[in-house]
C-alpha cells in the first residue's frame, strides 16, 4: 500500500491509498479521482494519464522506456518532469508520492 | 503400394507479393466472389459464418455495404487471429489481418517494426495509389511524423478546445433548430454533414458559404474508383489537383502574414517543420485532416441516433440521466468504429501471434473488431451508454499516430447530444440506413429519420 497524492490542475487534491503493484492511472481510475483518462488501458500507448513528478520522486521511478518517451514528446505540455502514470507502480519506494496533472489530458 | 497423401499442386501463398513483382494495372483485375444467388445480408452473412476462412476477402466493398463483417471476425478472433488473406491478392498483393485488441494493440505500438510510410503502401489496406503519392504525417514514420503531427496540434489541444465550445454550441443550436418537424428528412445530410463541415471549414478558415466542397473532397479522398457511381482515378486525381489549387490560394494569403494565425493552413505556412512541404504534401496532410475531420465524427454522429433507436432502453436510460452524455459518446465512438481498420507495413521479418510475417508484408489492424473483442471488452456486441471504462476503446488507434483530433470530436459529439436532449424527446430512424461500401470508412450515406411534431 502506497499513499498517492493526486493534484489537479486548479490545486485540488486527492489522496488515495494504491495497493502494491497497482499503477498510478489505475489507482486514479480505481479511487474515481478526476483528471487520469488511461484511455490504452495501460500500454503506453495515448498519453492520458500524463502527470508531473517532482524532481525528487523521480529518481525512485523506473526509467523512461522508449514508447512512454515518444508518447509524451507528442503529449500537451510536456516538461521535464512529465511522466505517464500508468507507467509508475506503487509500492514503498514512492509512498507519499505527489503527482500533479496538466489542464487536460490528450 | 500405400495410398499417397494427396498434394496440393498449389503452395500455400502467407506472404504479400512484393512491391517490385506486382505488376500494377489499372483497372485493376476482376475480384473472386462467392458464388452466392444474390449478395443480400441474408445470403453475405450466412456465407461469412460457414465458408472456409481462406475463402474470403474480408476487403470486399460488399461486406461493408451489407454490414455484415462483423459475423466474419468473431470467427477470426477464435480461430485465427492472425490471418493471412491470399484470395484477390492480384488485386491486393495479399494481406495479414490482425483482429484481437491484444495483438492490435502490440501492432500499434511497435513503430521499428510495423511502418506506416506511404511509400511503402501507406496506411490502408489498399496501396496508396503508385502514380499519386500523397505524403501525409499518418503515412509517415519517426522523425518526420512527430515534427509535422506538431505543427498541427495545437490547434485541438485541450486548452484551444476550451475557445471553440461556445461556437460550437451555438452552431449546433441553429442547425437543430432548423430542423423540419413531423417529416422524414436525411440525418446525415442535415445534421451529420452540416455539424462536421462547418467545423472542419473553421479550423481551416475556410469559406463558410463553401464548406460543403470539404466534404466533397473528403468523400472523393476515401472513395474506392471501382465502385459503381464513384469517379474514376484520373477524375479523382483531377477534383484533388482542384482541391490543392484552391488550398494553395489561402495558403498565398497567409504565409506572408507577420505571425500565423491560428487556423489550420496558417499553422502550416509558418511551421518550419512543413512551410516548405512540396505540393503533394501539402496536399497529402490536407487530405488527413479535412478525411479526419470529416468522415469519422460525420459517420459516429449518425451512428450514435441509429444505436439508440437500436436500444430503446439505452435511449430511455439517456432521457432519464443527460448525465450520461460522456460516456455515452466513448460508446458510440467505439460502437461506430469510424475508421475500420488501419494498415502497417513489416520492416524486419517478425513473430506475431505465432505467425511469422516477413519484411515487405502489409499487416492490416482492424479496429472494428478489437472493438469487439471479448477478451478485452465484456458484452462487447452490446450498446450500453453507462459503459464502465467506456473510454477504453480502440477508434481513436493507439501510438504516435493515435488520432490527433479525438478531444475535439468527443467535444463535438458531447455538445450534440446535450443540446439534442434540451429540444427532442424523441427522434425516430425510420428506414434502415444506406451505408459507404468501403473497409476503410464505416459509415453512412443516408439515414432517415422524423422528429414528432
Amino acid at each position: 500500500m502506497a499513499s498517492i497524492t493526486y493534484v489537479e490542475h486548479d490545486g485540488t487534491a486527492h489522496s488515495v491509498e494504491v495497493a502494491d503493484g497497482v499503477s498510478l492511472m489505475e489507482g486514479a481510475l480505481g479511487n474515481g479521482v478526476p483528471g487520469i483518462d488511461g484511455d490504452c488501458g495501460g500500454n503506453a500507448a495515448c498519453a492520458t494519464c500524463h502527470v508531473y513528478v517532482d524532481a525528487a520522486w523521480a529518481t525512485h521511478l523506473a526509467p523512461i522506456s522508449d514508447m512512454e518517451e515518444a508518447m509524451l514528446d507528442l503529449a500537451d505540455g510536456r516538461r521535464e518532469s512529465s511522466r505517464l502514470a500508468c507507467q509508475i507502480f506503487a509500492g514503498a519506494a514512492i509512498d507519499g508520492i505527489t503527482v500533479e496533472m496538466p489542464e487536460t489530458q490528450h | 503400394m500405400a495410398t499417397q497423401p494427396s498434394i496440393s499442386t498449389e503452395m500455400t501463398v502467407t506472404n504479400t507479393i512484393p512491391r517490385e513483382d506486382y505488376h500494377y494495372v489499372w483497372p485493376l483485375p476482376p475480384r473472386i466472389r462467392p458464388p452466392l444467388r444474390d449478395f443480400s445480408a441474408a445470403s453475405l452473412s450466412a456465407h461469412l459464418a460457414t465458408a472456409p476462412i481462406d475463402s474470403i476477402d474480408i476487403a470486399d466493398p460488399m461486406y461493408w455495404e451489407t454490414d455484415t463483417n462483423g459475423v466474419f471476425f468473431k470467427r477470426l478472433r477464435d480461430e485465427a487471429p492472425i490471418h493471412f488473406t491470399s484470395l484477390n491478392n492480384s488485386r491486393h498483393r495479399g494481406y495479414w489481418s490482425v483482429t484481437r485488441w491484444a495483438d492490435i494493440m502490440a501492432v500499434d505500438t511497435n513503430h521499428a517494426v510495423f511502418s506506416s510510410d506511404a511509400h511503402l503502401g501507406g496506411i490502408t489496406l489498399f496501396d496508396m495509389d503508385q502514380d499519386f503519392i500523397m505524403p501525409m504525417f499518418i503515412a509517415m514514420d519517426q522523425p518526420k511524423h512527430d515534427v509535422q503531427r506538431k505543427a498541427v496540434n495545437p490547434i485541438v489541444s485541450g486548452s484551444n478546445l476550451a475557445a471553440f465550445e461556445s461556437l460550437i454550441r451555438e452552431r449546433t443550436q441553429e442547425v437543430l433548430d432548423g430542423l423540419p418537424r413531423g417529416e422524414v428528412f436525411d440525418w446525415v445530410d442535415k445534421v451529420s454533414i452540416e455539424l462536421t463541415s462547418r467545423m472542419l471549414a473553421t479550423l481551416f478558415d475556410f469559406p463558410q458559404e463553401h464548406r460543403r466542397k470539404l466534404t466533397y473532397w473528403s468523400d472523393i479522398a476515401t472513395a474506392d474508383p471501382e465502385v459503381p457511381g464513384n469517379l474514376q482515378k484520373e477524375e479523382r486525381q483531377g477534383v484533388l489537383m482542384g482541391m490543392l489549387q484552391e488550398f494553395m490560394g489561402l495558403w498565398n494569403d497567409r504565409v506572408n502574414d507577420p505571425a500565423p494565425k491560428g487556423d489550420l493552413i496558417s499553422m502550416l505556412a509558418h511551421n518550419p517543420a512543413t512551410r516548405d512541404m512540396p505540393p503533394m504534401e501539402f496536399m497529402g496532410n490536407l487530405v488527413l485532416l479535412i478525411v479526419g475531420g470529416n468522415d469519422t465524427t460525420r459517420n459516429s454522429i449518425t451512428g450514435g441516433l441509429k444505436f439508440l433507436n437500436d436500444n430503446p432502453a439505452e435511449y430511455a436510460k439517456l432521457r432519464a440521466n443527460p448525465a450520461l452524455v460522456e460516456s455515452m459518446v466513448s460508446e458510440i465512438v467505439r460502437y461506430q468504429t469510424p475508421l475500420a481498420h488501419m494498415r502497417r507495413t513489416v520492416l524486419e521479418d517478425t513473430i506475431l501471434g505465432g505467425q511469422h510475417l516477413r519484411k515487405g508484408d502489409k499487416v492490416v489492424m482492424w479496429y472494428v473488431s478489437g472493438n469487439r473483442d471479448e477478451r478485452a471488452i465484456d458484452n462487447p456486441d452490446a450498446f450500453i451508454i453507462d459503459r464502465p471504462r467506456a473510454r477504453q476503446h480502440m477508434s481513436f488507434g493507439f501510438g504516435i499516430h493515435r488520432c490527433v483530433g479525438n478531444r475535439l470530436a468527443e467535444l463535438q459529439l458531447k455538445i450534440l447530444w446535450e443540446e439534442i436532449l434540451l429540444r427532442f424527446d424523441n427522434i425516430e430512424v425510420v428506414a434502415e440506413p444506406e451505408r459507404v461500401p468501403s473497409a476503410f470508412v464505416r459509415g453512412y450515406k443516408s439515414l432517415m429519420v422524423r422528429i414528432p411534431a
